[in-house]
């Protein structure tokens, strides 16, 4: 375990004050408490029965009903659960797939809580992904690295170091290639594994800024920077980076690729590591490298999707779902719910430790030292929903065919000036 | 209408007459109720719900709405405009109804459906889809006919020959996607013994709709041939007799003396290929997710769902006017099947 020292003295005190005790007044907390929930997979599934079951004990007098639903079904069923006033607490995702939500009201701003709760010192790093229209409307309650995981092995008999320049990418992909392999495998059947490949070119070719403006719908789709993007993407493709016919594969159906030994290695979220190491590789085997840089000049953005708690706008016991809140985000939790065991991702509180595995530790480092340009959530968090769809449809349109690439972004500039 | 005699008596008058008149009047009506209130409800109020909400955008939500609790100076409009914080803050409380979001826009989504390319990449697909499962009727009725006889161990090959139609689509679906797996599938583990190149069907803009199309025949032909095989059942052996007698033989035989006797057969399975083809989408889902690329195997119905109902979708109103003309279309069909009932109501 290794500790986080960051803030002074005032986060400490706030965080031991509120360590998911009741607010400052003292009272027990009463009533019930409705918390819906998609953390389905068994994992997180046990994190959340945990979370509640500590909250509870904490809480003799209170009644705390949760309902888990399918992660999947979640994204739509939100909708009726918000309306139809069933929730106190509820789980969504941080970033502009808050927005439709919040313009109609259904989470409630919870701004001040941040204030009296010192979360704005505690959890400095997510609050402007939780913010929007001048308030705030959630908490985060985990996150992960993206990065390239690769087979050290593969790299080591090739006599490869894991690249840090586009020059190093480049030649390390056609030794690679020379080796009979392809340089990554990837699974683009359902879009969004595409949207990470363009996450990442597009922050190294043009910086965390120029991405955030074109996620926001400012910049045309035919401006020649995102060309540049989409050249050095094709400079890939036409090398044959990539595993043939991935618009067929899921993200799951690509990882045998790498555990063969038929790819080297794979741009994703730190979720795939537990497959990976299910499927036999050791940590021997499997390496984490941060995305390369492009341009020298540019500081380096990275994504981390964010997991978030929201209270609904028309909660019946706001001040149990605040309560649970803080506990949520509290140091000693987070440290716990994120370990190795449990969700085995990186805790959000500044006063938490992560626990002692090689990608998590490496990704903490790289999202606290080596993220100048600024931290996305993923394309298709950052960018409105109907962008999104359209946007990743025509980074998989480009993957497999980058000849049409006028073609993709006359029709996403097309939708850009409908959308936004 | 009986009329009523009003030659009785005026002291004596009964309004039993009037009564059972009214009686054997209302009856029916009271019978059919309940299904007029239920084909109401499900389906004649969605389609009026459908064509308003295609004039409207929206984008699914309702706003919580506030009212003031009483002893503060607010009024309830104050509470619903000051944003739910202040409005729990300043004394407003969450009265439990929800305000439509939905903004009237008129014919925008019309306008937009006609210049979206995906919209018409769908028709298209449609148009596809409907000409290619036609081939599931001539396809139904020779599997039929050659497994219309008696021989040794019939009932096991008709039961294979089911079996497709029982199967789920999303089944049938998953099978299918492992056939045509580029390198690993039967099919291309076939090309390859053959010393061909292996061919990713249904990830090539080109093939994978008639990919999926191929995978929808398998089921709907069991379908046809179920269809037939009953109507086989039903056809008449002096008939036959009659025909072999005059020298009917094999096509000539099947053309003129089965087939005008399985024409009912027939016309059921039109109809249930033609509602098949028209709502393909299980399938679709499954395969393709609607790829590669832009909705290049999307039909209608998926891309209504697409837009609409996805994880990115809930363009309610946009949906609604993919759904109208979806509707339209099958209107077309629909009003063609029932002057044809109509007119063979009034031969018979």
């Amino acid at each position: 375990m290794r500790s986080i020292f960051k803030t002074g003295a005032a986060a400490l005190a706030a965080a031991t004050m509120l360590s998911g005790a009741a607010l400052a007044d003292g009272h027990a907390l009463s009533g019930e408490l409705r918390i819906f929930s998609d953390m389905s997979n068994p994992a997180p599934r046990a994190v959340m029965e945990g979370m509640v079951e500590r909250f509870g004990a904490e809480h003799p007098d209170l009644e705390i009903e949760l309902v888990i639903t399918d992660r999947e079904a979640w994204k739509t069923q939100i909708r009726n659960v918000l309306q139809s006033g069933t929730a106190d607490v509820v789980n969504w995702y941080a970033g502009n797939r808050m927005a439709p939500y919040v313009e109609a009201g259904l989470f409630m701003d919870i701004s001040e809580l941040w204030e009296e709760g010192g979360l704005t010192e505690t959890l400095a790093s997510t609050q402007g992904s939780m913010t929007m229209d001048d308030g705030i409307w959630g908490v985060p309650y985990t996150y992960y690295q993206w990065g390239v995981y690769y087979r050290e092995d593969i790299f080591a008999e090739l006599g490869l170091e894991a690249p840090t320049t586009w020059e190093e990418e480049l030649s390390n992909c056609q030794a690679i290639i020379d080796s009979g392999r392809a340089c990554y495998t990837i699974g683009t059947k359902f879009l969004w594994t595409a949207g990470g490949w363009f996450d990442y070119l597009n922050m190294r070719t043009n910086g965390y800024d120029f991405h955030m403006d074109l996620t926001a719908g400012e910049v045309e789709w035919t401006d020649d920077r995102v060309r540049a993007t989409f050249e050095n993407w094709a400079t890939l493709i036409e090398m044959g980076a990539f595993i043939d016919d991935h618009q067929t594969y899921s993200w799951q159906e690509a990882l045998p690729f790498m555990v063969n030994g038929e790819a080297a290695a794979y741009l994703m979220g730190n979720f795939a590591v537990a497959p990976l190491r299910e499927a036999g590789l050791s940590d021997d085997q499997l390496g984490f490298y941060q995305f390369p840089q492009i341009d020298a000049s540019i500081e380096p953005g990275e994504d981390a999707p964010t997991d978030t708690f929201h209270i609904a706008a028309n909660a019946e016991n706001v001040e149990a779902a605040e309560a649970f809140l803080l506990f949520v985000t509290s140091a000693e939790n987070q440290t716990l719910i994120n370990n190795g065991d449990n969700l085995g991702q990186l805790p959000v509180n500044a006063n938490s430790s992560v626990d002692d595995d090689e990608f998590l530790n490496a990704g903490f480092d790289m999202l606290s030292n080596n993220a100048g340009g600024g931290i996305a959530q993923f394309f298709d968090r950052d960018a409105p929903a109907e962008m999104a769809q359209v946007a990743m449809q025509g980074f998989q349109q480009f993957m497999v065919d980058p000849s049409t690439l006028d073609q993709v972004l006359q029709i996403l500039e097309g939708a850009r000036q409908r959308i936004y | 209408m009986a009329s009523v005699t009003t030659d009785t008596p005026i002291q004596h008058s009964d309004p039993t007459p009037r009564r059972k008149i009214s009686q054997q009047a209302i009856a029916p009506w009271l019978f059919l109720l309940p299904a007029f209130l239920f084909f109401a409800l499900y389906v004649i109020i969605p389609i009026v719900q459908s064509f308003y909400i295609s004039f409207y955008e929206w984008n699914g939500l309702y706003s919580p709405e506030y009212r003031a609790v009483e002893g503060t100076e607010l009024t309830d409009l104050a509470c619903t405009e000051l944003g739910n914080r202040a409005a729990r803050t300043e004394g407003c409380e969450p009265t439990g109804a929800n305000v439509w979001t939905g903004e009237y826009v008129g014919w925008e989504n019309y306008q937009q459906l006609w210049n979206d390319p995906f919209f018409w990449t769908s028709l298209q697909n449609n148009v596809i889809w409907l000409l290619l499962y036609f081939l599931a009727i001539p396809g139904g009725l020779f599997i039929s006919l050659f497994l219309n006889q008696k021989v040794f161990g019939m009932r096991l090959y008709k039961s294979l020959f089911f079996f497709p139609f029982v199967l789920s689509q999303v089944v049938v679906g998953l099978v299918f996607s492992w056939f045509y797996l580029p390198n690993d599938g039967l099919l291309n583990q076939v090309l390859i013994f053959f010393g061909f190149e292996s061919i990713n069907i249904l990830g090539s803009n080109e093939y994978a709709t008639y990919g999926i199309i191929a995978a929808g025949l398998w089921p709907q032909t069991a379908y046809c041939m179920i269809l037939y095989l009953t109507g086989l059942n039903a056809v008449d052996p002096e008939q036959i007799e009659a025909a072999r007698l005059d020298g009917a033989k094999g096509p000539k035989m099947l053309w003129y003396v089965v087939l005008p006797q399985l024409w009912p057969a027939t016309f059921i399975a039109i109809v249930v290929t033609v509602i098949g083809a028209l709502r393909s989408f299980d399938l679709i889902t499954i395969m393709t997710n609607g790829g590669p690329g832009f909705y290049n195997t999307s039909v209608l119905a998926f891309y209504m769902y697409d837009v609409a109902l996805s994880e990115f979708g809930f363009r309610m109103g946009y949906g609604s006017a993919i759904a109208v003309i979806l509707f339209l279309i099958m209107m077309v069909y629909i009003a063609g099947f029932l002057w044809k009932m109509w007119r063979d109501e009034k031969g018979a």
